[in-house]
């Protein structure tokens, strides 16, 4: 089995913008090795990454979704239909049994990675 | 009963109307086959709001028939038809027509007519009486051509016809036998003030006067003379001395009767025919008739149980408490009012200074409350009638229950939870507290809630309070949280949350999250917070501070579709656009491959805009004069005209004119809920301004204004707040309305709920804005005027900011467009492919 230190170098670093392209609180969309990414940036400085496409609708809006908190959870809301996904695990609040893919980020200087 | 049977109905007036109601609850299996015989020209319809013919509402509004209501539930309504004759060996019924019609069971609800005394020239021209529409277009057309009004009766109806005489622009005089007004349900104090309130009003007053004859007047159309010699000159006369039953087909088929009249029925409104029931006005009970709806409606209910078996309910008799407003008098009488119970002793209260009179009879041991007098503040009215239909034990001293309340200590009346269970709390519908109970344990929160699930308070209106406090203290006991928190992030209301930001001048969610909140915020509090910050000091939604804080319609400032395209709306004021103008949203359409629709607001909307787009399309439409359209936005979105007097034969003032510059005042005033207006140039009502949280019908004389309509989920009649009024005091009264809504209303709340659950209703509101009971009209016309004076389009100024411009991009680090965005064509236009559509076109997209 994999450790996490392991599949951290079995991934890549990609970089795809400047720290100050983050608002706080407003996300945006990157694409990352043909992958649509929704990246946050919240109050207290945590950047999250998740996948940008909301299950719900089938549409790539994610980034464009509120962030927030719930019951100790930081989260992204659907524009769409407003279901909430846990920027952390990418579970669904209002249905466990989806979840959106989570990726690890890295922000170096000014610059934010995304390790895909 | 047997299926297929057949009952006959004669009289579709209030009371025989609601048993069609109770009956149709019963027979969904369509068992039993109904003819309902109405001599009108219409279907049922509410008289007890038959004044409000007068201040604009039309007879379709006074219909009580619901929808389809007939042809749903299959009955075989018959208009203009008359019953001349009933055939009780041959169960049959027989029509002005000639037509017989058989039945198995007969119910006769035909109700009573006015009673005209017998004095020669009674039947002169324009000698009139008040219960039918006819009546009222016959009183309508005769005041046209008349300077003086006489009405004969000081009785409730007296009174409510002589308002409707004054609004018509009489010289008005009430003419009464007895020595005061309102003989049945005042003593001679509370009738004293009312006649000083009445007179102050302008109506002449005039107390024992016996009339001996209606001959030709010197300067009037009649002259009325009287018993004391002397004589009173007049162009028209309301008769309105009280009611016969209409029980000519009971004395024809030799049913038992009363022996001044009235068709005798037991319990179960059964007549001495058992299958013959009697309802309403023409029954009589007990040696009583009741000239209420609420005894007629508990009738009604009684009977139809009856004749399905579901239940042997009993009619019991009715309490005849009343509570109304006379031309604006606040009146209350309850149980024995005369205090005519041996040993009874009473308590008063009267301020002459504002003319106040409060009357309480008590019980000769002082336990309990036999009866009560209210004119002027009926406030009490409420507790007063709990305690005395329930029997509660009095306060050790009673005078409390009617003395004003200084100290800040609040109302002392009946407390709710004293109640018993079997209490009942809206007589008009028969809702016990229990039926509340029930409601709230079935998950009803808010007095709508139980609107909807009991009808309480859907009629008259007068226990709207009382199942307010009811709720509170139930929902308490049950250990349920009344307090209406957004959010896990603010303890607040949304209507506690205006209040703050506006008291101490919060400018930004931070702050308010700093003072007030806790955590990080979330999708509800934060939308939340920035519409208040708008409505309060309207910067730019796009500022900095706010951005975060937007919905993404908001953020885009345009609405999101299902495949996370924007439309685009460009405001047409009015629905008003050019001929260059509509040019331009085409070729702007035609250039980004848009699909055009004309929306249900009439406008125009361009869909299938990618974030990328949006701001070079604005940027065109700007130039051509278009501004935001804030469909997007919860504000106002389109203020609906017709034509009007401009184009229309019909029209009587500029429909369209008005509706352009209420659009343009209101612009971009962010609100709880969305807004919509509508103005319409007369009252063919084609701009469907009553079905609007804002509605405006142009008049011969100006505007009346119309609030909370609503389309949508669920249909709502705007209620007229004011009527004939000039443009300026219509924008007043817009203003007041409008801020009042946007300081007090929940989240999400149109105005239509927001009206349902106001404790007060439709008065209250008139109260806020016409006569400012709360002394806030200055303030909510300033606030509405600063946001007014700081309107921007939203578009043009973000347009101009090349920091704000940055945002509109679908990602951050490539050009690239969302793979996932694709159309296909249809009927000449784009549309977003369907899943499988896209499939065929293109790799689907990993997750
Ligand atoms: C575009 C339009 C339909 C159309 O093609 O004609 C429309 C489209 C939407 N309506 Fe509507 N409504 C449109 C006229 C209406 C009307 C008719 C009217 O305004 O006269 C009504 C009934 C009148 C009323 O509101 O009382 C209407 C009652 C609703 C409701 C129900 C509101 C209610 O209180 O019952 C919703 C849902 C809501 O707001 O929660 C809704 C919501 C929506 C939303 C926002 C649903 C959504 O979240 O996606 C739609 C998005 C609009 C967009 O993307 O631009 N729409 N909607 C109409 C835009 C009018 C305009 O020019 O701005
Ligand atoms: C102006 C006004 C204000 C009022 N305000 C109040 C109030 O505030 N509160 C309150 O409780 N009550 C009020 N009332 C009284 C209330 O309207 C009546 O109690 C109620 O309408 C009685 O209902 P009903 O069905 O018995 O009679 P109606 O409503 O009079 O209906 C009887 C119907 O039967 C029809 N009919 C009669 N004979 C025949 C026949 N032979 N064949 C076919 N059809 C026939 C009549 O045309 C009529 O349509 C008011 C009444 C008026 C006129
Ligand atoms: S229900 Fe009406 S408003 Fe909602 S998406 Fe469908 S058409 Fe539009
Ligand atoms: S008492 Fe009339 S509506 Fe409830």
């Amino acid at each position: 089995m994999n450790t996490y230190s392991n599949l951290a170098e079995a991934l890549v670093s990609v970089p795809v913008c400047k720290l100050n392209d983050l608002v706080p609180g407003i996300g945006v969309g990157a694409l990352v090795n043909g992958q649509q990414v929704a990246i946050f940036r919240l109050r207290n400085g945590d950047v999250f990454a998740v996948g940008n496409h909301d299950p719900f609708s089938g549409a790539n809006v994610l980034s464009r979704g509120l962030t927030g908190c719930l019951k100790g959870c930081k989260v992204v809301a659907s524009p769409i239909y407003k279901q909430h996904f846990d920027l952390a695990t990418g579970v669904c609040l209002e249905d466990a049994s989806v979840r959106i893919p989570v990726y690890a980020v890295q922000v170096e200087g000014d610059v934010v990675s995304v390790l895909m | 009963m047997n299926a297929k049977s057949r009952i006959v109905v004669i009289g579709n007036g209030m009371v025989g109307h609601k048993f069609l109601e109770v009956l149709a609850g019963h027979n969904d299996t369509g068992a039993c086959e109904v003819v309902v015989l109405c001599e009108e020209p219409r279907p049922a319809y509410d008289r007890v709001y038959l004044s409000s013919y007068f201040t604009g509402k039309m007879a379709e509004d006074l219909s009580l028939v619901k929808g389809d209501f007939f042809n749903e539930q299959g009955l075989d309504l018959r208009l203009n038809t008359k019953a001349v004759a009933i055939d009780k060996a041959a169960k049959t019924v027989t029509t002005a027509a000639g037509e017989t019609i058989a039945y198995d069971k007969l119910v006769i609800a035909s109700g009573s007519f006015p009673f005209v005394p017998p004095v020669p020239g009674h039947n002169r021209e324009h000698c009139l009486v008040y219960r039918t529409i006819e009546d009222l277009e016959a009183i309508k057309a005769g005041a046209a051509v008349s300077k003086v009004g006489v009405v004969v009766g000081g009785g409730l109806l007296g009174l409510e016809a002589a308002k409707a005489l004054r609004d018509l622009g009489l010289e008005t005089h009430v003419v009464e036998f007895a020595p005061r007004l309102m003989a049945v349900q005042l003593d001679e104090g509370g009738a004293k003030v009312l006649r000083r309130k009445i007179e102050a009003l302008g109506v002449k007053v005039h107390t024992e006067k016996n009339t001996l004859e209606i001959v030709d007047g010197e300067n009037a159309r009649h002259v009325m003379k009287f018993a004391d010699g002397s004589a009173l000159e007049t162009d028209l006369i309301l008769f309105s001395a009280g009611i016969r039953p209409r029980d000519e087909l009971g004395k024809q088929a030799e049913l038992e009767m009363g022996p001044r009249g009235g068709i005798v029925v037991n319990n179960y409104c059964q007549t001495s025919d058992p299958d013959i029931y009697a309802i309403g006005e023409v029954a009589l009970w007990s040696g009583r008739i009741y000239g209420l709806v609420a005894p007629g409606y508990h009738m009604a209910t009684v009977a139809a149980d009856h004749i399905m078996a579901v239940s042997a309910k009993e009619f019991a008799g009715a309490d005849m408490s009343t509570k109304l407003k006379l031309m604006g008098v606040d009146v209350g009488s309850i149980g024995d009012a005369m205090g005519s119970t041996p040993g009874a002793h009473s308590y008063y209260y009267i301020d002459d200074a504002k003319d106040i009179y409060k009357k309480i009879v008590v019980s000769a041991d002082g336990k309990h409350l036999l009866g009560a007098v209210m004119v002027g503040d009926v406030d009490a009215y409420g507790g007063l009638l709990q305690l005395m239909l329930n029997r509660m034990e009095l306060p050790e001293y009673p005078d409390v229950l009617i003395l004003p309340v200084r100290d800040g200590t609040g109302e002392v009346g009946v407390g709710v939870d004293a109640l018993p269970m079997t209490a009942q709390i809206c007589s008009c519908n028969n809702v016990s507290k229990s039926d509340i109970c029930d409601a709230i344990d079935a998950g009803a929160m808010e007095v709508g809630d139980i609107k909807s699930a009991t009808k309480a308070a859907t009629t008259c209106g007068g226990c709207t309070a009382l199942i307010g406090q009811i709720l509170k203290c139930e929902l308490g006991k049950r250990g349920v949280e009344v307090k209406k928190d957004i959010c896990e992030h603010f303890a607040y209301s949304r209507q506690e949350m205006y209040h703050l930001i506006k008291i101490e001048k919060i400018r930004s969610f931070e702050e308010m999250l700093e003072k007030h909140g806790k955590g990080d915020g979330c999708d509800i509090c934060k939308p939340t917070t920035a519409s208040i910050l708008a409505s309060t000091w309207n910067d730019h939604i796009l500022k900095t501070e706010h951005a975060s804080l937007q919905d993404t319609n908001d953020y885009y400032m345009a609405n999101m579709q299902k495949d996370g395209t924007y439309s685009v709306v460009p405001r047409m004021p009015g629905g008003e656009v050019t001929p260059e103008g509509l040019i331009t949203v085409g070729q702007v359409a035609k250039k980004y491959g848009l699909y055009t629709k004309i929306t249900g607001g009439q406008r125009v909307d361009l869909f299938g805009a990618r974030v990328d787009q949006l701001p070079s399309i604005w940027s065109e439409l700007i130039d051509a004069g278009f501004e935001s359209g804030h469909a997007y936005g919860k504000s106002l979105r389109t203020v609906k005209s017709c034509v009007g007097s401009t184009w229309c034969r019909y029209g009587v003032q500029d429909s369209v004119g008005t509706a352009i510059d209420l659009e343009k005042r209101y612009r971009g005033v962010r609100s709880p809920h969305k807004i919509k207006f509508g103005v319409s140039g007369c009252t063919r009502e084609c701009a469907e301004a009553q079905g609007k949280d804002v509605g405006v019908i142009a008049t011969e004389k100006g505007w009346n204004l119309y609030v909370c309509g609503n389309g949508g989920m669920k249909p709502r009649h705007a209620e007229l707040l004011a009527g004939d009024l000039d443009t300026a005091t219509l924008v007043k009264y817009i203003d007041r309305f409008l801020m009042f809504y946007i300081r007090t209303a929940d989240r999400l709340q149109r105005t239509s709920v927001w009206r349902d659950n106001l404790e007060g209703g439709l008065k209250y509101l008139q109260d806020v804005i016409i006569n400012d009971s709360l002394g806030l009209a200055a303030e909510l016309e300033a606030d509405m005027q600063h946001l007014v004076d700081t309107y921007q389009c939203e578009w043009k100024t973000t347009i101009e900011d090349p920091e704000k411009l940055k945002r509109f991009r679908h990602f951050v680090n490539s050009d690239e467009k969302d793979a996932n965005v694709v159309f296909v064509e249809e009927r000449g236009q784009i549309r977003p492919a369907s899943v499988a559509e896209k499939k065929g076109l293109i790799e689907t997209v990993s997750v």
